[in-house]
C-alpha cells in the first residue's frame, strides 16, 4: 500500500487552526473521485463539505467523528484502484471490530514512509522556521528564528507523529495523555489521542488564556476574567460553555450564601459536606505537615512605619520609567527581604540531611518564593536570581509571577528551588499570622496590611501608614538574633527605603 | 443569564429593512432585457440591435465561454477546500455579466478587474489557470496584463476604478481610440475610490465604463443598506448615463455594454452599467453564505439562472442540440482537470525574485540587501535542508 494518499485537514478559512469531524460521507473500502464528497467539517466560520483530492479506495479514516483536530492533521488514507481490493478494514469511527477472518489484515494506518504531504495546501504553517546556525551572521535574525522556533516544531512533529508504522492491523491503543474529553471517544484510534495530547503541550507553551472573540467579548461583557475560568475546550481554550457554567456557578454561589446553614432535610449525615482531597490541596497539606513537623519554627513580628514606602510606591507609580507596570508595596517589600538576606546570609539557606551528616547550605542567589492563591489552589511559584534584577525589572518579574499563576499556568520549574519565600497575606485585608515555612527553605516573611493608624511621631500622635511583618525561621538553623537582625533589616527598608541606595 | 447574552450578528437585518425607505417602484430605472428567463427574446428599440449582429455561433460560443469558466470555478472552490488554494472567490450566478460584457470589449481596450472576474479573464484570452497562481500564493500577480489588456486581480476594494480613469485619461492625451473597463461591485460602489473616479471620469470625460455587478451581498451586507437609490440612479448625480441591466442575461448585457464602449469610444465620456444579478455562492471559501441570507431567496435566483436562460433559447430555437451540450460538459471537464494538473505543478517561487521586481534596472542598495539575504540564508543549519524540501513539496 505504498501508493496510498493521505489528506490531511486543510484551511478552508483564512487562518483557521481546526475543525470538527462531523461526518464522514465515506467509508473504508468506497471508490471515490476526484472531487466527491467525503466528509462534513465544522470549522470556527461554518459547516463544509470536503471533496476528496484522489481517486481510489478509501483505505481508512483517520480520525473519528465528533473530534476536532487540527489543520494538517491525516483525516484519510485513500489507495488507487485496483492496487489493494481493500476488504472492510477496522473503522475507528464507528467502533466496530474488524472481521477477523479476513485472510491478510492490512495496514489501517498505511505508513506512508516518504512522507508524501500532499494535501496539506500550500502554506500549513506559514509560521515554521527553520533553526539557524550556532554563529548566525545575524543578530536580530537570530532572536526571531529562535522564538518562532519553539511553537511550530511542536506543530511540524504532530503529523509525523502519527504516521508511525504500526506492523499489526489492530490499532494499538497508546497510553493516552488523560484528559476530560477522551472518555467519550470508545475505541478511538490512537493517532487521535497524539493528536490531542501534542494540542494540548502546544497550549501549554502559549501562556494567554484562548477563547474565541464572542466569548472574550461576553466575558468581558459580564465582568469575569476568563483566566478564572478552567478551560475545556480542545486546544486549551475557554469556550462558551465554559464561560456559561462558570456564570452559571457563580450565580448559584452567590444565591446558595443564604441557605447554607439552612437544615437539610433527612438523615445527619447530609449536614457534613465531603470533599476529597486531591490535587494541589492534598500537596499543600502534605507540604505544610512535613514542614511543621520537621523544622522547628519560630515565629517573630514587628511593627512598621510603612509611609515612606507608601510615598515611594506613590512615586514610582507616577514616573514614566515605571509607566504601563504595575508597583506595590510588596514590591518594596521583596527588595529589602533580599537587601536583609544578603546582610544575614543564613536566613537564605536550606538544612540538608546528609548520609554523612546534616549539613546548611547557604545560598548565594535567591529564588525569591511568593505565595499565590490561584485557581488551582496554593502555589509559591519563585522569581529565579532575583538578587540580579534591578526595581524596575523585579517588578515585572512580581506582575508575570501573578498573571501566570493567576491563570493557573504556573510551570512546575516555576515552583521548584526556592531560596526563601514572601506571603502577602495583607493582600487579603489581615494584620498578620505565623506562616509556615516552605519546605526546602528556612525562612518566610508574611506581609500584612497596611492601613492608616494613629501613631507617636516626635510626641504627637498622627495618622500613618502601619503595616505589620512576621517571620517565621527554621530554629535548626537561624537563631533568635539572626532572625530579629534580619526582621530588623527588612522593616528598616520599609521605614525608609532610600536606604536600598546603600 | 443564558446563551442569548452572546452576542449574535452585528445588526439584525430585518430591523434595518423595516426602517429602510423604500424608494417609489415607479422611480427604479427600466431593466434591460433582451432574453427572458423563459430563453424568449424581448424588444428593446434602443439596445435591441447592439445585439442584431449575435447570430447562432455567436450564442454558442457565449454559452460555451460560460459553462467553461463556470467549470473552472466549482474546481477551484475544490482545490481550495482540498488545502491547495489559499482561498478563493467563486463567481457563480454572474457569469452572464461577465462574459457578456467581457465580449463586447474590442482587443485595444483595458480591463481592471477586482478578485472575481474569472469569466472577463477568459474572454480576454488569458489561460485561467494563471489567475490561480495569486490565490496559491506563489505569485503576486500571475500574468503579465500587458498581453492581454487585463489587469491584474485588485484586492483592495475600488482602487481599480481609480487605476482605469487614470489609464483612461492617459488613452485621451495619446490620442488612442481604447475605452477601459473598471469592473466593480455593489459593495465597492460604496467606496470613496469610485466617487472619485467617477469625478475625474465625468469632469474629463474619459473613455471609462463603470461595471458594476450588483451581486446583491458585500460579503454579509445587503444592497438595500448601502444605497437607497437603485445604483445605476446614481450616475446621473456625477453627469452621465447610468443603466440597469439584467446582469443574467447574456445578450443584454452584451448589448449595453458594446452600446456604453461605442459612447465612451466616440468621445462622449463614461456610462455606469449595473449588471442586476446575483452570487448563487459564498463571497469567498471563508464565507458562509447561510449565516445572513434565506435558502429562499437563492432558490428563487436559481430560476433565473444565466446559463439555463441561454440553454432554454438554443434549445427552443434549435440552435443547439444535446450534441453540442455534451460536448462543452467534456471540454469543461477537460479544462478543470488540466486546471488541477496546472496548480499542482505550480512551483513556490524563490524568494531572491523579489529583488529583481524593485528597480528596473540593478540598484547597488538591492544588491547589496540581495548579498545579505544569501548569507542570512546561508546561516541556517544543514540538518534541515530535508525538513524544508520536504515543506517545499
Amino acid at each position: 500500500m505504498s501508493n496510498t494518499q493521505i489528506f490531511n485537514l486543510p484551511d478552508v478559512g483564512e487562518g483557521l487552526v481546526e475543525a470538527e469531524i462531523v461526518s464522514w460521507k465515506v467509508k473504508p473500502g468506497d471508490t471515490v473521485a476526484v472531487n466527491d464528497v467525503i466528509v462534513e467539517i465544522e470549522t470556527a466560520k461554518s459547516l463544509v463539505e470536503l471533496p476528496s483530492p484522489y481517486a481510489g479506495v478509501v483505505s481508512d479514516l483517520l480520525v473519528p467523528e465528533g473530534q476536532t483536530v487540527e489543520v494538517g492533521t491525516p483525516i484519510i488514507a485513500v489507495a488507487p484502484e485496483g492496487s489493494q481490493p481493500a476488504p472492510a478494514t477496522p473503522q475507528p469511527a464507528a467502533g466496530t471490530t474488524a472481521d477477523t477472518s479476513a485472510p491478510e489484515q492490512p495496514v489501517p494506518n498505511a505508513a506512508p514512509e516518504a512522507g508524501p504531504l500532499v494535501g496539506s495546501g500550500p502554506k500549513a504553517d506559514p509560521v515554521r522556521r527553520r533553526l539557524r546556525r550556532g554563529s548566525a551572521a545575524s543578530t536580530a535574525g537570530t532572536t526571531t528564528a529562535g522564538r518562532g522556533f519553539a511553537r511550530p516544531s511542536g506543530k511540524a512533529t504532530a503529523p509525523a507523529a502519527m504516521h508511525l508504522p504500526e506492523p499489526h492491523g489492530q490499532a494499538q491503543h497508546v497510553p493516552p495523555v488523560p484528559t476530560d474529553d477522551d472518555a467519550a471517544v470508545p475505541g478511538s484510534v490512537s493517532s487521535g489521542h497524539r493528536g490531542e495530547a501534542v494540542q494540548a503541550a502546544v497550549s501549554r507553551l502559549l501562556t494567554r488564556v484562548l477563547a474565541k472573540p464572542p466569548v472574550r467579548k461576553a466575558a468581558k461583557d459580564l465582568g469575569i476574567n476568563l483566566a478564572d475560568i478552567t478551560p475545556t475546550g480542545k486546544g486549551g481554550e475557554v469556550t462558551k460553555q465554559d464561560l456559561l457554567s462558570y456564570q452559571a456557578q457563580r450565580e448559584a454561589e452567590q444565591a446558595a450564601a443564604p441557605t447554607f446553614w439552612a437544615p437539610r432535610k433527612g438523615l445527619l449525615d447530609n449536614r457534613i459536606e465531603r470533599i476529597p482531597v486531591k490535587g494541589v490541596r492534598k500537596a499543600t497539606a502534605k507540604a505544610m505537615v512535613e514542614s511543621a513537623f520537621s523544622a522547628p519554627h519560630v515565629s517573630i513580628f514587628v511593627d512598621v512605619d510603612a509611609s515612606r514606602t507608601m510615598e515611594f510606591v506613590q512615586r514610582l507609580k507616577k514616573s514614566r520609567d515605571f509607566e504601563g507596570i504595575k508597583v506595590s508595596p510588596l514590591l518594596i517589600l521583596a527588595k529589602a527581604v533580599i537587601w536583609a538576606a544578603a546582610r544575614n546570609p543564613s536566613v537564605n539557606a536550606s538544612w540538608v540531611e546528609a548520609e554523612s551528616g546534616d549539613e546548611i547550605h547557604v545560598k548565594h542567589f535567591m529564588n525569591l518564593g511568593i505565595a499565590a492563591a490561584t485557581p488551582r489552589g496554593l502555589l509559591v511559584p519563585n522569581i529565579k536570581d532575583a538578587q540580579d534584577l534591578s526595581l524596575k525589572e523585579l517588578a515585572v518579574a512580581l506582575n508575570e509571577l501573578a498573571t501566570t499563576a493567576r491563570a493557573g499556568k504556573t510551570k512546575p520549574a516555576d515552583m521548584q528551588h526556592g531560596t526563601l519565600s514572601i506571603t502577602n497575606i495583607g493582600a487579603l485585608g489581615i494584620d498578620i499570622g505565623t506562616p509556615i515555612i516552605n519546605p526546602g527553605e528556612v525562612a518566610i516573611v508574611a506581609f500584612g496590611t497596611i492601613r492608616q493608624k494613629p501613631w507617636v511621631v516626635s510626641g504627637e500622635v498622627i495618622p500613618r501608614w502601619i503595616t505589620t511583618l512576621g517571620g517565621s525561621f527554621d530554629h535548626r538553623v537561624v537563631d533568635g538574633d539572626l532572625s530579629a537582625r534580619f526582621m530588623a533589616d527588612v522593616a528598616a527598608i520599609m521605614e525608609e527605603p532610600a536606604l536600598l541606595l546603600d | 443569564m443564558g446563551a442569548e447574552h452572546l452576542p449574535a450578528s452585528e445588526f439584525d437585518i430585518e430591523e434595518l429593512e423595516q426602517s429602510l425607505v423604500t424608494s417609489d417602484p415607479a422611480d427604479a430605472p427600466p431593466l434591460v432585457q433582451l432574453m427572458a428567463p423563459d430563453g424568449s427574446l424581448r424588444e428593446d428599440t434602443k439596445y435591441g440591435h447592439y445585439a442584431a449582429h449575435l447570430d447562432g455561433e455567436a450564442l454558442r460560443a457565449m454559452y460555451r465561454d460560460m459553462a467553461l469558466v463556470r467549470r473552472f470555478d466549482q474546481e477551484a472552490t475544490a482545490l481550495q477546500r482540498q488545502g491547495q488554494l489559499l482561498l478563493w472567490p467563486p463567481l457563480l450566478g454572474q457569469e452572464a455579466a461577465q462574459i457578456g460584457s467581457g465580449t463586447a470589449l474590442q482587443a485595444q481596450d483595458y480591463v481592471f478587474p477586482t478578485y472575481r472576474e474569472h469569466g472577463v479573464a477568459l474572454t480576454r484570452g488569458l489561460e485561467l489557470s494563471k489567475v490561480l497562481r495569486l490565490f496559491r500564493g506563489v505569485s503576486n500577480g500571475g500574468w503579465d496584463p500587458r498581453e492581454s489588456n487585463f489587469h491584474l486581480y485588485t484586492l483592495v476594494l475600488a482602487a481599480q476604478s481609480l487605476h482605469a480613469v487614470g489609464y483612461a485619461m492617459g488613452v485621451q492625451r495619446d490620442g488612442d481610440d481604447a475605452v477601459t473597463v473598471a469592473y466593480f461591485g455593489d459593495g465597492a460602489s460604496s467606496e470613496g475610490d469610485v466617487h472619485e473616479s467617477m469625478v475625474f471620469a465625468a469632469s474629463n470625460q474619459s473613455p471609462v465604463v463603470f461595471f458594476c455587478q450588483n451581486n446583491h451581498w458585500a460579503i454579509s451586507v445587503p444592497t438595500e443598506v448601502q444605497s437607497r437609490i437603485p445604483l445605476s440612479n446614481r450616475a446621473s448625480g456625477y453627469g452621465f448615463p447610468g443603466v440597469r441591466v439584467d446582469g443574467n442575461d447574456v445578450v443584454a448585457v452584451h448589448a449595453v455594454t458594446r452600446w456604453a464602449l461605442e459612447r465612451a469610444r466616440s468621445g462622449k465620456g463614461p456610462v455606469l452599467i449595473e449588471a442586476f444579478t446575483y452570487r448563487m455562492s459564498a463571497h469567498t471559501t471563508a464565507d458562509d453564505p447561510t449565516k445572513y441570507r434565506e435558502l429562499a431567496e437563492e432558490e428563487k435566483w436559481r430560476e433565473r439562472d444565466p446559463l439555463l436562460r441561454l440553454e432554454r433559447y438554443l434549445r427552443s430555437t434549435n440552435t443547439a442540440g444535446q450534441d453540442f451540450f455534451d460536448q462543452i460538459a467534456a471540454e469543461a471537464d477537460k479544462l478543470a482537470a488540466s486546471t488541477r494538473a496546472d496548480v499542482l505543478a505550480m512551483e513556490a517561487p524563490d524568494f531572491e525574485d523579489h529583488f529583481a521586481n524593485v528597480y528596473a534596472e540593478p540598484h547597488p542598495l538591492i544588491r547589496e540587501e540581495l548579498e545579505w539575504h544569501r548569507q542570512y540564508q546561508a546561516g541556517f543549519a544543514e540538518e534541515t535542508a530535508g525538513q524544508a524540501e520536504g515543506e517545499a513539496r
